[in-house]
């Protein structure tokens, strides 16, 4: 089992990437689960979402604790929360950010483990006309993990955002090819 | 046979309701309830379901709507949680002595104060005695299974269902879902033929005196009458099962076909501890678990042949009971065990109040106290788990 | 406690206790236990239906004539038509048991 925990403010969108990438995993045949984190939400501060995804029936109803793959949507979050808490040490880090590698290792706490940068922000401006990167990230998250195929996602962003979907998967696609693994 | 698709769990169970082709819903948005009443709302405003929705001031008038509709023949509908149930409170009563098949689900959700959103059961503890049929499903899959049961149920007993889906835990899950094609939902559930209702052209009078010589009467025929829809709901899972080939019975057991100790849960934490008694089974502890999806009329029976041989039992509640001899549940199972000829020990605990995670580690501490209850004797009747001292 | 108080069995009620014969309080006598009845005097009455308004158990009905008529079915003898009659019309005589 893949368990994925995203970071984002309110409004980013962290909970849709999260539903997203669950969609698109089942659609495709796998099993998964995505969750927020429950609670009131509020426009800008930071909030989590969640997903599993798996091969056999996902059957548990923990929240997420040691992730495998965490996807930090704002840039400005690492500083204030602690994005990596809980990953796994074979783990990987995918952050929207337009420092250098050994900048973001410094501002995550010495940070060793596997690393995916990728300026999202940029992209997301660029494309779609405004700073909401949770689409854009996604891109970086089927680029780094492989996990679902990029078809499925594509078409779960077409049942969710309609005539918005191309602008979105433009997005998604320039992530895909911008991000940077550091391993 | 319909196709898994992911899904938010309120958008399948509004789904679910649409199909069973709800003449009326009448509800008042409160979290973690909201998204299946605002999804309704939306299939009616959209023309894609041919219901009436009536948007009410309170949760009071929301049952009382559904009351009123469904005494007039209406298959009616309505959702809420928490402090929504509490306000609708003495309505349930009159819902079930009345004999009207509505369908309420309830996205359990703690109740004030101190103020909280989040899930456990305490909202439908309350409402044990009401006389409602009361079921807890355990994932998205079972939610939406059980609201074509209730529906099938409510109907055939003329009393009301209300189906338990824990908040947010469920409610706002997205996971595959599979709906049952339509024309096997209208099979199952045939339009709805009330022979006593508010009708000019032939009248009724609902909702007469009690007086002290007819209301011990009244109150024992529906006491039979739930007593018997015991039956109905039994069958009416046979009948699913061959139009969906999902199997669903009273009282669920895993892995407790020699087990020693068991924990037994409601809702859907029942997940995480079969993890839990995976991980002890490859340890060569001799556990199992054991959840009741039937909660009211409680299934004594299949409760107490669920149990097997066990030696210990910790019943894990979700509400407390204050400075009763257990919790809700925790009385329940003491009580049931003391008609048959069976003893275990049973532990209580109360944990996962207010969306307070409980872990797989969490439940294989809850099997290693009920352990100890083999050879300690128990200072307590319950014990609040988790708590910091 | 004394044992069977119940009117009817329970196995012989209507699911939720309906009455499913509406309007079956007519059948009801009320008016077994009165002490005084209310009797017309046609001469002094105007035909005003005071006693049919203040009623308050509708036993006041019209006749062919116009005047009101106590049915003595459900008059429970309270007296209420004869203090409103504002000709004196009506007055209570003590049954005879």
């Amino acid at each position: 089992m893949i368990e994925i925990r995203l970071h984002g403010r309110g409004g980013q969108g962290a909970v849709t990437s999260a539903e997203l990438i669950a969609i698109a995993a089942i659609n495709q045949g796998k099993f998964a689960q995505a969750f927020p984190s429950f609670g009131p939400e509020r426009r800008g501060a930071p909030v989590q979402a969640f997903a599993r995804i798996d091969d056999i029936p996902v059957r548990t109803r923990e929240k997420v604790y040691n992730p495998d793959i965490i996807l930090v949507l704002d840039p400005s979050l690492p500083k204030i929360v602690k994005v990596t808490s809980g990953l796994k040490e074979n783990g990987i880090a995918i952050l929207n950010s337009h420092y250098s590698e050994k900048e973001v290792r410094e501002i995550l706490g010495d940070y060793k483990g596997n690393l995916a940068l990728v300026d999202a922000t940029k992209i997301a401006i660029e494309e779609i006309g405004l700073p909401i990167t949770n689409t854009t990230m996604l891109g970086a998250f089927l680029k780094v993990t492989g996990l679902i195929e990029p078809s499925y996602m594509e078409e779960a962003l077409k049942a969710r955002f309609g005539k918005l979907a191309e602008k979105n998967i433009k997005a998604l696609q320039r992530a895909m090819k911008e991000i940077k693994i550091y391993k | 046979m319909g196709k898994k698709i992911a899904k938010e769990v309120s958008i399948a169970i509004a789904d679910a309701v649409a199909q069973c082709k709800v003449d009326v819903i009448s509800a008042y948005p409160i979290t973690p309830q909201t998204h299946i009443v605002e999804h309704l709302a939306e299939l009616v405003n959209n023309g894609e379901l041919d219901a009436e929705y009536i948007p009410v001031e309170s949760e009071h008038a929301a049952m009382s709507a559904c009351i009123g509709a469904s005494a007039a023949g209406a298959r009616t509908f309505t959702s809420t949680a928490s402090q929504g149930l509490l306000l609708m409170y003495e309505n349930l009563f009159i819902a079930s002595a009345l004999r009207l098949p509505i369908v309420m689900v309830i996205a359990n959700r703690s109740i004030s104060a101190p103020i909280s959103i989040w899930n456990d059961h305490s909202d439908v503890m309350t409402i044990r005695d009401s006389g409602w049929i009361q079921t807890f499903a355990e994932n998205g899959q079972e939610a939406v299974d059980l609201i074509y049961h209730a529906y099938k149920v409510a109907e055939k007993t003329l009393l009301p269902v209300a189906v338990n889906i824990d908040g947010f835990t469920l409610s706002h899950v997205i996971e595959p879902i599979e709906l049952l094609d339509q024309d096997l939902v209208d099979k199952y559930i045939p339009p709805l033929r009330m022979k006593y209702k508010l009708d000019p052209k032939k009248p009724v009078s609902i909702g007469a005196i009690g007086i002290p010589e007819i209301y011990t009467e009244a109150k024992k025929a529906q006491d039979e009458a739930l007593k018997a829809s015991y039956k109905i709901i039994i069958n009416a899972w046979r009948q699913f099962e061959k139009i969906s080939g999902r199997k669903y019975q009273s009282v669920e057991t895993y892995e407790m076909e020699d087990a020693e100790v068991a924990l037994i849960i409601m809702g859907s934490l029942a997940e995480t501890a079969m993890n839990a008694v995976d991980y002890l089974r490859r340890k060569g502890k001799k556990v199992g678990l054991v959840r009741f999806r039937l909660w009211r009329p409680f299934p004594l029976r299949d409760f107490i042949k669920s149990i097997g041989k066990v030696k210990a039992l910790g019943v894990v509640d979700r509400a407390v009971s204050h400075c009763s001899t257990g919790g809700p549940v925790g009385i329940e199972v003491r009580s049931a065990l003391y008609q048959s000829n069976k003893r275990p020990k049973v532990v209580n605990f109360i944990a996962g109040l207010s969306g307070r995670d409980v872990t797989k580690e969490d439940f294989i501490e809850l099997f290693e106290k009920t352990y100890e209850a083999l050879s300690k004797r128990l200072k307590v009747s319950y014990e609040i788990y988790g708590v910091k001292e | 406690m004394p044992k069977d108080q119940g009117l009817v069995s329970w196995k012989d009620l209507a699911p939720g206790m309906y009455i499913l014969e509406p309007g079956n309080s007519v059948k009801f006598k009320t008016g077994d236990w009165r002490a005084y009845r209310p009797v017309l005097d046609k001469e002094k009455c105007i035909k005003c239906g005071m006693c049919y308004i203040f009623c308050p158990d509708l036993c006041y009905k019209k006749d062919e004539e116009g005047y009101f008529i106590v049915d003595l079915y459900y008059c429970k003898g309270c007296g209420i038509c004869a203090a409103n009659c504002p000709k004196g019309a009506i007055t209570m005589v003590l049954e005879e048991a």
